[in-house]
């Protein structure tokens, strides 16, 4: 590297990536030298981290490309970025109670979770075909422990080794597909990639870079046909690893899509976007039949993770200015109700532990008649039903649709989104219509919190925050063009 | 903050508030619940009754406008009525208030049940007060959510049946309209619905925008054949729910053609009539002999309802200003008489716990009065002259006459046959000799059900002699709805709204009404 790196303050627009590594590296020391009795100290220190990161990134906004291109920091990376930051901090939130039992209260566990978050940090501003790669393999490499972290348990190995497996194929996949653009293009910089492919026009070779990176990219944010991996690790993790996974991950691999698509592959708009708009039909109507049958709760999160990416990506195949910030949009609500299912799931115990189908939630509404309201809420969510915030979500992606006069598209995925509204009443229904069967325990104060806050977000979001979302991400979404 | 740009604001939002309290309120306290309850609901009617006071007749135009910015640079807090709106707002707050008597008897969890209906009924007036294309929708969808509950929590034994019914169907047919409200939406550049009225949408967009619409509105409505769900919803439902489902939620569908399809879509509304006119002889002649076989009340009633929607499809695709008068009256007439008769089931639900209609029988011998309210009902269901069923139905009928005889002569039989179950089911519950043992104790009207039910009683009768507050009220934005439309279409907008006149004179005479006649008395004479 040059000169660049003596002058701290020129690298403002990295500031944030900065203090997170520097501050994961002490929390990893902590981590060692304090008794292991305390990690939860080490939990709460994560959080703290995490929050300041993100305050740092939202009051100290610098827009930049850093480190001779590899890096660049612009307002729709700091709309991804705290999405991430916020997704990564609320899912260590939901993991430390009874984080004994689900085997994350090791401070292994934070410290991997911060890792995972700098490499997403770092996919978020990926201006290069290598930052884009390394932060992408500092996030999966963290995963893929977190899985297993929970090493007794069968099932947790077991998930851990196929999220691994199929991660690494993933990966090799994307690499290959970044050699053939280098091959084709003759540059690793996305700016100059998309100068490139302007001037020499589309080529066999750079055709197949494009699919196998987007194929590699398919697999990160589990959209059909690369989403097999999906319903094995979300059930076999440990819930809040399973919370991690399903919220900032996701953000991260959808802003690397966006950007790639939106920017660098601009020039072949209409090739990508038959790849985008088939992974956006499979994965919506995938998921919304594969989930009728499921009987796992997880399971269910698992095929209904899937449908919403679909739903995000239709956004995304109009390629416009709305279709971004209609995904961005997308992003920040699913996160909001990913929280508030998940602090719902956790809240759910009996004595034998958690529940794990979803006839196990029988009677929900009598015996914890919050968290089953807050379920509900978050169902009717999901399924995109007004007045709740999931509707507005929808109502942003499809009408970047329309205007991309996509109407097959929007028709396909408006009928999915009514097939996927059986699953999740059923869930409203086992918890409202039939009659309890077990004891449910004491809810941990930390998720009542926050499935009080998210709750209230998801009911009154035309009144709280609907606005300011939407202005925010239209300003992130303008950046892109 | 004046009365103009704040009533419609406070009108639809107040039951919300009604509820936030509730739920602040200990679950065991339920008496203070019900009145809390009853309390909002009687607030909201009042209100619903000053706007009405305070509507100007004579304007064909929106009035108490409120319109700003809201979320994004789409969606607008824009609020308004007009004369076809705003008898839809007074309808539902009458009926809430009543809605919640009905259930005050109501056992297992009572706090959420009125939470859940004050939440419903501020979804039901933000449809008809939103001017905000985007916003009408998510009140419209978002009844869905509130009446799924009711009829899967408190409903009877098939709940979770007809509460699945209900929602898919209704839930399948909205996500299309909603892609076609994105696609005017950049057509016209705006969710706006004043500016919306006034933008032309191309000829052959109209088409399918058209059929978007009618997806959602045709299986609210419901229309034959994609009524199935609403027999199972009104049997499984509560009382309340019933009520609320027939009287108002249906009436979406009627409100939405009204707002939407004829003004916006008026090619397609022309090209499409024919088809509408089919459905709706279909839906009168057939629910009606299917009402006929029926051996539950509920489920009889439910079928007559789609019947009698028939005639509000029929009127209102008519095109002209009596039919489409009459499908208004119609429509606030079977809330109306509906929701009463669907109360007169729940009173006798109360008592036997069943509603099949042969465990009844000569009721009239222990509940005179009951008796009486049920055959008020009963005639205005049937359409007798004296009642408001028969205005609507007369109006509907003379208007469809003009464009198509045919249609009035099938929809003639819909008021034969409906007088052959109405009056047979009456028959069967009320006369007869009183044999049952079980029925041999059973009480007459307590004060809670007459004080629900009476003012009904004098509702239906008054309105059936004098309909002027009614049709007054609808006329001017009727008759510049039927001006614009015969204008896109191509006829002379002078014949439809003409003819509506004359027969008036004639029709409210025979009734005893005294629709006010000086200054259109030129009118005929000149035609």
């Amino acid at each position: 590297m040059n000169s660049d790196v003596t002058d701290f303050a020129s690298l403002a627009p990295a500031h944030p990536e900065v203090l997170m590594a520097l501050g994961v590296l002490v929390l990893l020391l902590v981590g060692v030298v304090i008794n292991k009795e305390r990690s939860a100290l080490v939990s709460w220190l994560s959080v703290g981290l995490l929050a300041a990161t993100g305050l740092l990134v939202m009051l100290q906004p610098a827009d930049g490309v850093v480190f001779n291109g590899l890096f660049i920091a612009d307002s729709f990376g700091r709309f991804m970025k705290v999405l991430v930051i916020g997704g990564a901090g609320l899912a260590l939130i939901l993991g430390m109670s009874n984080a004994e039992e689900n085997g994350v209260h090791k401070y292994e566990y934070s410290v991997l979770a911060l890792l995972a978050t700098l490499g997403m940090m770092v996919m978020v501003s990926a201006n290069d075909l290598m930052s884009l790669y390394v932060g992408l393999e500092l996030q999966s490499l963290s995963l893929y422990v977190m899985a297993a972290i929970k090493r007794d348990d069968a099932r947790a190995s077991e998930a851990g080794l196929k999220y691994f497996v199929l991660g690494a194929l993933s990966s090799g996949l994307l690499l290959y597909g970044a050699s053939l653009i280098y091959g084709f293009t003759g540059h690793t910089n996305l700016g100059e990639i998309v100068v490139a492919i302007a001037n020499e026009g589309r080529s066999i070779g750079l055709i197949f870079g494009v699919v196998f990176l987007l194929a590699g990219i398919a697999f990160k944010i589990s959209a059909v046909p690369f989403h097999m991996w999906t319903p094995d690790v979300y059930e076999g993790a440990p819930t809040p690893v399973t919370a991690f996974f399903a919220m900032a991950p996701k953000v991260a691999a959808m802003t690397l899509m966006i950007r790639l698509v939106m920017d660098t592959f601009a020039p072949i708009t209409s090739d990508w976007q038959q790849i985008v708009i088939f992974l956006s039909i499979a994965s919506m109507v995938l998921a919304a039949f594969a989930a009728i049958g499921q009987q796992s709760i997880k399971r269910l999160i698992a095929y209904s993770s899937i449908g919403h990416v679909g739903f995000a990506l239709v956004g995304l195949s109009s390629g416009t200015q709305v279709g971004v910030e209609g995904v961005a949009i997308y992003m920040a609500i699913y996160v909001g109700m990913t929280v508030a299912l998940f602090a719902c799931v956790l809240s759910l115990r009996t004595d034998k532990g958690y529940v794990e189908t979803i006839d196990d939630l029988a009677g929900a509404s009598k015996a914890r008649p919050f968290v089953a309201a807050v379920m509900a809420i978050v169902m009717f969510s999901l399924i995109g039903l007004p007045p709740l915030a999931g509707f507005f979500a929808k109502w942003q992606v499809f009408l970047a649709a329309i205007e991309a006069n996509l109407y097959v598209l929007s028709v396909i995925g408006m009928l999915a989104s009514a097939v996927s509204a059986f699953y999740y009443l059923r869930v409203v229904k086992v918890m409202y219509f039939d009659e309890p069967k077990a004891e449910f325990a004491a809810v941990p104060g930390e998720l009542n919190v926050l499935m009080a806050v998210f709750g209230f977000l998801i009911v009154t979001f035309y009144f709280t925050v609907g606005n300011p979302l939407a202005s925010w991400a239209h300003t992130a979404a303008g950046s892109l063009f | 903050m004046t009365f103009e740009n704040s009533i419609l604001t406070i009108l639809t939002w107040l039951p919300v508030l009604g509820a936030a309290i509730l739920m602040f309120t200990p679950k065991t306290a339920l008496s203070a619940i019900r009145w809390i309850s009853l309390a909002t609901t009687l607030v909201v009617f009042v209100l619903s009754l000053a706007l009405w006071q305070a509507f100007d007749a004579s304007s064909a135009g929106f009035q108490f406008v409120v319109n700003m910015p809201w979320i994004g640079d789409t969606i607008g807090y824009r609020v308004g009525v007009d004369g076809i709106s705003v008898l839809f707002v007074v309808l539902t707050a009458l009926l809430m208030p009543a809605a919640v008597l009905a259930s005050w008897d109501v056992d297992s969890r009572v706090k959420e049940y009125m939470i859940v209906f004050l939440v419903l009924e501020t979804l039901m007036i933000g449809v008809f007060t939103t001017l905000d294309l985007a916003m009408f929708y998510v009140f419209f969808e978002g009844t869905l959510l509130p009446m799924f509950l009711i009829i899967g929590i408190w409903g009877g034994s098939a709940r979770i049946q007809a509460s699945y019914k209900f929602f898919f169907y209704t839930f399948i047919g909205s996500v299309l309209m909603l892609l076609a409200m994105m696609g005017m939406y950049w057509d016209a550049g705006t969710t706006d619905i004043i500016r919306l009225l006034g933008h032309e949408f191309p000829v052959g967009m109209q088409t399918w925008l058209w059929l978007a619409f009618f997806a959602s509105l045709a299986v609210k409505m419901p229309m034959w054949p994609f009524h199935r769900w609403l027999p199972e919803a009104h049997v499984q439902a509560p009382t309340a729910g019933s009520v609320i489902l027939a009287a108002i939620l249906l009436k979406l569908g009627g409100y939405g053609f009204l707002r939407f399809s004829l003004p916006m879509f008026p090619e397609a509304s022309a090209q499409f009539a024919n088809f509408v006119f089919v459905l709706s002889v279909a839906a009168i002649i057939l629910t009606s002999l299917v009402a006929l076989v029926q051996t539950d009340i509920k489920k009889l009633i439910a079928y007559s309802s789609v019947a009698h929607m028939g005639f509000v499809t029929m009127g209102i695709f008519a095109g002209n200003a009596l039919g489409i008068q009459g499908a208004m009256f119609q429509m606030i007439s079977h809330g109306i008489v509906s929701g009463a008769l669907f109360l007169c089931v729940g009173v006798i639900y109360d008592r036997m716990h069943t509603r099949e209609i042969s465990a009844y029988g000569g009721l009239v011998e222990r509940m005179p009065q009951y008796a009486f309210a049920f055959m008020v009902f009963t005639m205005a269901n049937v359409g007798l002259p004296g009642t408001s069923g028969f205005v609507g139905e007369f109006l509907t009928m003379i208007g469809v006459f003009q464009v198509n005889t045919w249609v009035a002569f099938g929809a003639a039989f819909g008021v034969i046959f409906s007088a052959g179950y109405a009056l047979w089911l009456y028959r069967r519950v009320i006369f007869g000799a009183l044999t049952k043992d079980s029925l041999k104790g059973i009480l007459d009207l307590n004060l809670r059900e007459k004080v629900v039910l009476y003012p009904l009683i004098v509702l239906t009768v008054v309105f059936g002699f004098y309909p002027a507050p009614i049709l007054d009220t609808t006329a001017a934005a009727v008759d510049n709805l039927v001006a614009q439309y015969s204008a896109s279409i191509g006829a002379d907008p002078a014949v439809a709204l003409a003819d509506e006149r004359a027969p008036l004179e004639y029709v409210a005479p025979a009734e005893g009404a005294a629709q006010p006649a000086d200054d259109h008395a030129a009118e005929p004479a000149a035609h």
